[in-house]
């Protein structure tokens, strides 16, 4: 019997909507493979095995009365646990909000339930999305499936640990600054970023507002495609949201095709810090681009290179903002309320408790640059810079179709190597921090392992925005050519858990 | 309190000049919260008006309420503001719980609408212009009540309890640029402009504006200089001052203050300062170090709004008549005094008058029964004029009565009282009261009859050349008819019975 666990999302819900497996099959082969690996993985902060099984029930019960399923119904997904969901534990890899239950489902939660998805339970993270690594979980880290004693990227990590170790086909994620390209490049699976505003922020926990979008994790571009089209669209609660009709990525991830298409290379994303192994697999990716008939561009954007500068004031400046309902007052947790202390105690207590260090450190930060006297040096300038970075990218769109590059310039870092060097830790999100600033589209997918190492690198794909569905076309088109060329998909070659 | 002696008002004035300036909270009448789907209806159970946005819960997001823009649009326009081609929100960074989010949504440095004016007029009659700086849209707190402490201030409280019911409502903030130049009627200003404004804000129908319930507050700022000084001095921020009577005196206790600290010597603070109602003073709150840094930035979570002209012009031809103007029209039409239609205005019967006159009374019967006796019955019951159980239309059915002689004045004032005691519309009440003029000229003819046998002498006065006296003839008449003849008919057929020409 096939092993459920390996198929993808689309041939999974084409069994079951062909009778072939129930959707309670697929959920109890997910729900025993999450028993047999998580405890070395630590991809879940929380499952949710009835719920999944009740909605899985439901799936069949609609396939037997007949009724026509959706493309991903009775398909387990694990959901990161930034999005609130109803009646179920929402953390954000934080303690400031252990044991808070939401009242109500995010918008994206909805559109999954709507969508007959089975949502599995929620994934680990950094908290409040705040890193690259999934360290920074007040609830301890998840490991990357290649090589347990890596990190699995951050802040999704737990999201893509759970995809390349089979314990979910179909995962979600938020990008704030790379958070679900970089763990998607680390460990051999599919994340896709859309349109800033492709995607309703309601209910999704803010980190950085501006830049926040929540976004598919796979294991194929198609995949990717038919989670991004559930998920996708304009909702009257989120004012950012973009109005206008979702770009048809699942077509585009059908018809991969470079043929004629204009890709740029981007000099600034290159040099110092960046892996010879990575560089490598990036120059045969850029290679196989060509041999499939699309033209390269050199084009240099000479603002990207004030991109982390700029994106360190204003996360940290919007965060500071956000995190200031986590009071103690509402909800969440309380430290410190035995009548001794007065309310403002009673909030610096908790936060003090409830905090960890990366938080702490990025609310100092944006405390710092809003506060008057110095908005301007810090909050303007850096607005300024995402002003030039978004003009960057218009000039270069205006030449090319797409831009690639590497998703990240390492392969996964051992577990606690920049632990105490945010610095460090900050440096692997270079690439991919431009593409929030400016509000465009990009994707990451696998293109081979590193010689030195043997770990996944990941290729990035940037497309202006509005246009996610370049990055389908050109993403399925790159995965054919290397799978033909390997033989199999690379998370084949990742070792068994 | 920091200063006992205050110094006169007079010799403040003769020394320092006032400058104030006005901040003025409105909550908008809207059907929901300014970016949420909440009701903004009073006295609901606490906390039953609430979402996961008014809240502040984790992910929850904020969508703009666009009567809310509607509404600050025609504020602004209504004050000769200019209404921004493009403007965002921003957020107000600072700690307290009874904020959820722990910042209030407001407006910066683009405030919807600025640089306009609103022209006031005193009781005298000259009118003052009040530059306003800007009016912007944010949204309200929810409300703080501290258990335990005598002041029912945080200070003492055991505990307290929050109701975010509140919290989310629509406000627009109007302030005055510096106002100069009004010298020792600095608070007669200041209460005429927060009169007028909320005589705008309720003619634009966006707002009750009723200061006792809130919906309107008043900050005062206040500094003097120098007679001849360029530069301002230190101000002081009166904060909720909530009736007109309040604001005036909050102003002037605040010259008399500051014209004694300064006199002495000393140096105004910067400061908040309470009002209290009892005795008219104002006492320091917290003291402010250094300015508070509210950490502005543009709201990321909202797209800016950008009013498309088109729709401003639409707007602006929705407008009223501006209250004032209004005023001084109907002041001409119903032919009064300025110090006459100030009282009608403070009896809040502007509008009574008019709508009556509308349902076919005279102007000057309308202003007589709701300056008179329902203004009196208003003042005992304690509640406004439009608050009587009586409608417009009744009132002017009763002036038709009058005036087809079925009722006269004394019976008209029976048959009001009828309807506000709930006995029904006019004419039921003169149905069930028996309230009728006695026209059966035979019936009155013998009760002339009687009167003038029964006053001989007073008879012989009038047929003498004393018409006069004829009152007291009358009087037995209405008397004997328990005051439901015509006084005049009654006086006219005395008066033919012993044939005298009237």
């Amino acid at each position: 019997m096939t092993d459920l666990t390996r198929l993808s999302a689309a041939a999974l819900a084409e069994k079951i909507a062909a009778g072939e497996v129930t959707a309670v099959e697929a959920t109890e082969a997910h729900l025993a493979r999450i028993e047999a690996v998580d405890e070395k993985v630590h991809a879940f902060l929380h499952l949710d095995r009835e719920g999944a099984l009740a909605k899985a029930r439901e799936v069949d019960a609609k396939r037997e009365a007949g009724e026509r399923l959706g493309p991903l119904a009775g398909v387990p997904l694990a959901l990161k646990d930034i999005f609130t969901t109803e009646g179920i534990p929402t953390t954000v890899g934080s303690k400031i909000l252990e044991g808070w239950v939401p009242p109500y489902d995010a918008t994206v939660t909805r559109k999954l339930k709507e969508a007959d998805v089975v949502v599995l339970g929620k994934t680990n993270m950094d908290e409040f999305a705040m890193g690259s690594s999934t360290e920074n979980s007040a609830f301890g880290p998840t490991g990357n499936p290649w090589d347990l004693t890596r990190i699995p990227g951050g802040s999704g990590g737990g999201s893509s640990a759970a995809l390349a170790a089979f314990e979910a086909p179909l995962a979600l994620g938020t990008d704030t600054g790379g958070s679900i390209r970089q763990p998607a490049a680390v460990t051999g699976t599919v994340g896709v970023k859309p349109t800033y505003g492709g995607v309703s922020r309601y209910g999704m926990v803010a980190f950085s507002s501006s830049l926040d979008q929540g976004g598919p994790c796979a294991r194929t571009v198609l995949d990717a495609a038919l989670l991004h089209s559930v998920i996708a669209g304009h909702d009257e609660r989120d004012s950012t949201s973009i109005d206008a009709p979702v770009p048809d990525v699942v077509a585009a991830a059908r018809n991969g095709e470079v043929r004629g298409l204009r890709v740029g290379v981007v000099q600034e994303f290159s040099g110092e810090g960046y892996q010879a192994g990575v560089m490598q697999r990036f120059g045969e990716s850029v290679e196989l681009l060509r041999e499939l008939g699309a033209e390269v561009v050199e084009l240099s954007c000479p603002s990207f290179t004030k991109a982390l500068a700029a994106y360190y004031l204003i996360a940290p400046s919007e965060c500071s903002s956000n995190l200031a309902r986590f009071d103690a007052m509402r909800y969440g947790l309380r430290v410190g309320d035995d009548g001794t202390h007065s309310a403002e105690e009673v909030t610096a207590l908790t936060r003090e408790a409830g905090f960890g260090d990366e938080v702490k450190r990025r609310v100092m930060l944006g405390t710092y640059a809003l506060s008057s006297g110095y908005y301007d040096a810090y909050y303007g300038s850096a607005q300024k810079v995402r002003t030039l970075i978004t003009r960057d990218f218009e000039r270069a769109f205006a030449q090319v179709d797409v831009i690639v590059s590497p998703t990240t310039p390492t392969t996964a870092f051992p577990l606690g190597e920049r632990a105490d060097d945010p610095m460090a830790m900050y440096l692997a999100d270079v690439c991919t921090l431009p593409v929030n600033l400016a509000g465009n589209a990009a994707m990451s997918l696998p293109c081979g392992l590193a010689p030195e190492d043997g770990l996944p690198v990941g290729l990035q794909i940037i497309a202006p925005a509005m246009a996610d569905d370049r990055l389908y076309r050109v993403g399925a088109a790159v995965e054919a050519a290397f799978e033909a060329r390997w033989g199999h998909q690379l998370l084949d070659e990742a070792p068994s858990l | 309190m920091t200063v006992t002696e205050l110094v006169s008002y007079e010799d403040a004035l003769a020394s320092y000049e006032p400058v104030m300036g006005l901040e003025v909270h409105v909550e908008l009448g809207t059907a929901t919260k300014m970016f949420c789907g909440c009701s903004t209806g009073l006295g609901a159970d606490a906390n039953s008006q609430t979402c996961p946005t008014c809240l502040g819960l984790p992910g929850a997001l904020p969508v703009v309420n666009a009567e809310g823009v509607r509404s600050a649009v025609r504020i602004g326009l209504a004050l000769h503001c200019e209404i921004a081609e493009w403007c965002r929100f921003a957020r107000k960074n600072y700690f307290y719980p009874d904020m959820p989010k722990n910042f209030q949504t407001s407006q910066y440095d683009e405030p919807i609408a600025f640089d306009g004016y609103l022209d006031v007029q005193l009781e005298d009659g000259e009118v003052f212009r009040v530059e306003i700086e800007r009016a912007h849209m944010e949204e309200d707190t929810g409300k703080s009540t501290h258990i335990g402490g005598a002041t029912g201030r945080i200070h003492g409280a055991s505990h307290s309890l929050l109701d975010y019911n509140r919290a989310g409502i629509p406000l627009i903030e109007i302030v005055t640029k510096p106002i100069v130049g009004a010298g020792e009627r600095a608070p007669e200003v200041a209460k005429a402009y927060v009169a007028e404004l909320r005589e705008l804000i309720k003619a634009l129908g966006v707002s009750e504006a009723r200061m006792e319930m809130g919906q309107m507050r008043c900050d005062v700022n206040l500094s003097l200089r120098q007679h001849g000084a360029e530069k301002f001095g230190t101000r002081s921020e009166t904060k909720n001052v909530n009736s007109l009577r309040s604001v005036e005196r909050a102003a002037r206790f605040e010259i008399q203050r500051h014209a004694a600290v300064l006199d002495a010597g000393g140096t105004i603070i910067q400061e908040t300062r309470h009002f209290h109602e009892d005795d008219g003073s104002t006492t320091s709150g917290r003291v402010k170090e250094e300015a508070e840094d509210y950490r502005y930035f543009p709201e990321p979570d909202l797209v800016p709004v950008a009013p498309p002209r088109e729709w401003v012009e639409e707007l602006r031809g929705t407008l009223p008549e501006l209250p004032r103007e209004r005023r001084n029209r109907l002041r001409e039409e119903w032919g009064i005094s300025e110090h006459e239609m100030e009282s009608v205005l403070n009896a809040g019967a502007v509008d009574p008058i008019v709508a009556t006159a509308e349902a076919g009374a005279p102007s000057d019967q309308a202003r007589k029964w709701w300056m008179g006796e329902l203004a009196r019955r208003a003042n005992e019951d304690g509640v406004a004029l439009e608050a009587l159980p009586i409608t417009p239309e009744q009132v002017a059915r009763v002036c038709a009565l009058v005036a087809e002689g079925s009722l006269n004045d004394k019976l008209a004032r029976q048959a009001i009282e009828g309807v506000l005691a709930g006995e029904g519309a006019p004419d039921e009440v003169v149905e069930k009261r028996g309230l009728k003029v006695v026209s059966d000229e035979g019936a009155l003819g013998t009760a002339v009859d009687e009167a003038i046998a029964g006053n001989p002498d007073v008879a012989e006065k009038i047929k003498g050349g004393k018409v006069a006296a004829a009152g007291a003839l009358v009087g037995a008449v209405m008397k004997a008819t328990r005051g439901q003849a015509d006084a005049a008919r009654v006086r006219e057929l005395i008066l033919e019975k012993l044939g005298v020409e009237g």
